[in-house]
């Protein structure tokens, strides 16, 4: 069974290998100039990620996933290397690669409808009318289950209903990529899992390429298809990728049992406090 | 002991004046002390109040006392009560005008506040556009940088001369030191919040891909603010200070030029009602900014 698909998946990518390499990370590496001297963060970072693909980053803090987040959010510009996005090389910021940041990042003197209709605005004001914009954004609204919520300023909200209201303003944008920050680390438990349910069922429905930065082992092999594990900085590079063959929709509950879960798990756990110690013992 | 834990958590939210009748006897007999502090959680809201008001009562009547004392010591300085009659005679008819040198107190005061009004106007329609380009810019910041860092320091009376000279006559000069000592905080606040807007909104408004407008708008403007409210509220507290300096050198109405004629008349009891007066307009302007800034503060992304 599991030799099938892999075969199939092979067949599949021969026969689309343009369309599969949805974004193309080719020799890129990242050297930061600051006043203090220049830092090397990454090196040598070759990936490419498929249309429809859930991928997670995780590696260490300081390992840089966040930095290679922002490259292909075009938030930084590569020291040397290619990024591209859809055969197209990514020169910039743009709505097509919308970005949910760590600290959600939303403007605390506009309610939330607002601020999601800001983004909504701009990427699909030239083209619709004020009522089909309204409803994009009652509708993203409604997808992260925040109606009631609509005319109420960040500051009237929980962490866990900003952190929604972030995904949403990325998702009503309707991007080709939609790039996570470690998305839910300033979240409880309860309600990191909560999310973490509704994030699957939400990219189930929207079939969207996923990029999400985490350092929470159990939250990459939940979510992912492939885990790009990251070696420690400074130059840190991909160490491996773990491809998770877990059947969707996925569980958490009945996963917890699950022997492959836990072989997965235990893979990341390894490559991350085996093999790639943590940078602070090292020193120590 | 749940009954004792009561009354020290009650104890807190209620300082109240019942308290301090209440307090030996809570130590004798806690059960009725508890019932005690029931009553004086009811009439919270009035004990809130009366401790709140009974502090600067007394810090007042402290001063009047002080001041009482030195008056009877010294002789020539007048009393509160003295005070206090020249103040209801002056505020009886504080519009009159009998000439262009002796005009009610409320006519000084008015001018005093056009004065303010126009400088401080003209301040903020050149400081804070000013401001949002050097915090944008940094080839401005650079070039008015030091400029400021000279100018700022300088006395704004020392612009004085410079104003008689250019517009030759004393009403506008005054007005040019007020518009010199309110521009440099808006400036300088305004830029400094530009400066400080999040990164974090910087990267939403490039990811979004918004247009300079709608970041000025929706993003610029709305975070700068209170740093703009900062700067035109202690512009507006030092040119409350300047013009009075101004109008005691440039004479004609105005508060300033009205303490130095009571001065030159010898008229204490109107110079101390002057300055009972100006520190209550400073006051009242510094209320309706703190107000104003209050309301356009919004809570920090917390992360």
């Amino acid at each position: 069974m599991q030799r099938n698909d892999l075969t199939l998946n092979k067949a599949q990518g021969i026969q689309m290998d343009m369309h599969n390499k949805f974004i193309d990370i080719n020799d890129v590496e990242m050297v930061f100039h600051t006043k203090k001297g220049s830092f090397h963060a990454l090196r040598d970072i070759n990936l490419t990620v498929q249309k429809g693909e859930f991928i997670t980053l995780i590696g260490h803090s300081g390992c840089g996933k966040s930095t290679l987040l922002n490259l292909i959010a075009g938030l930084l510009k590569p020291s040397d290397g290619l990024l591209l996005c859809a055969n197209r090389e990514i020169a910039g910021p743009s709505p097509e690669r919308s970005v949910v940041f760590q600290n959600h990042s939303l403007l605390p003197w506009l309610t939330c409808y607002e601020n999601i209709f800001l983004g909504v605005e701009r990427v699909f004001g030239a083209t619709e009318n004020r009522i089909q914009l309204r409803d994009r954004t009652r509708a993203a609204l409604a997808l992260v289950g925040l109606t009631a919520a609509e005319s109420k300023r960040p500051n009237e909200i929980s962490g866990g209903m900003k952190q929604r209201v972030g995904i949403a303003r990325a998702l009503a944008m309707e991007p080709k990529v939609l790039l996570m920050d470690e998305p839910f680390g300033a979240l409880d438990a309860l309600t990191r899992a909560h999310l973490q349910d509704e994030l699957l069922k939400i990219v189930a429905k929207t079939q969207s390429t996923v990029v999400m930065v985490t350092h929470d082992v159990d939250e990459a092999v939940l979510l992912s298809d492939r885990i790009v594990m990251m070696t420690n900085g400074p130059a840190a590079t991909i160490g491996e990728i773990l491809e998770v063959k877990l059947a969707r929709p996925r569980e958490r509950v009945a996963l917890a049992q699950d022997a492959q879960y836990s072989e997965y798990r235990t893979a990341v756990l390894e490559f991350l406090y085996r093999k790639q110690a943590h940078p602070a013992k090292e020193a120590a | 002991m749940s009954a004792v834990m009561e009354t020290m958590m009650n104890d807190k939210p209620a300082p109240a004046a019942p308290t301090t009748v209440a307090a030996p006897a809570s130590a004798a007999t806690p059960a009725p002390a508890v019932k005690k502090m029931k009553t004086a959680k009811r009439t919270l809201p009035f004990a809130g109040w009366f401790m709140k008001v009974l502090p600067p009562l007394t810090g007042l009547a402290f001063l009047v006392l002080v001041w009482q004392i030195v008056a009877a010591k010294t002789g020539n300085f007048p009393t509160p009560l003295v005070t206090l009659q020249e103040a209801i005679k002056l505020f009886s008819d504080p519009f009159y005008r009998t000439g262009p040198n002796d005009q009610g107190i409320g006519w000084n005061v008015l001018a005093s506040l056009q004065r303010v009004a126009i400088g401080f106007g003209l301040a903020a329609l050149v400081g804070i556009p000013l401001g949002f380009m050097i915090g944008r810019v940094r080839f401005l910041s650079g070039m008015f940088g030091p400029i400021i860092s000279l100018l700022k320091p300088v006395s704004p009376l020392a612009w004085l001369p410079i104003g008689l000279l250019v517009f030759k006559s004393a009403n506008p000069a005054a007005i040019w030191s007020i518009f010199i000592c309110s521009i440099w905080p808006m400036i300088i606040n305004t830029a400094v919040g530009v400066q400080r807007v999040p990164q974090d909104y910087m990267n939403v408004a490039r990811v979004l891909n918004l247009s300079e407008w709608k970041i000025l708008t929706k993003i610029l403007f709305p975070s700068v603010l209170p740093y703009m409210l900062t700067g035109v509220r202690l512009a507006i507290g030092t040119a409350w200070l300047v013009i009075v300096a101004a109008e005691m050198l440039t004479g004609g109405v105005g508060i300033g030029f009205w303490v130095w004629d009571e001065w030159n008349n010898l008229n204490v009891p109107h110079i101390i009602i002057a300055i009972v007066v100006i520190g209550v307009v400073g006051l009242i302007l510094e209320q309706l900014l703190v107000a104003l800034a209050k309301a356009f503060t919004y809570e920090e992304v917390s992360s």
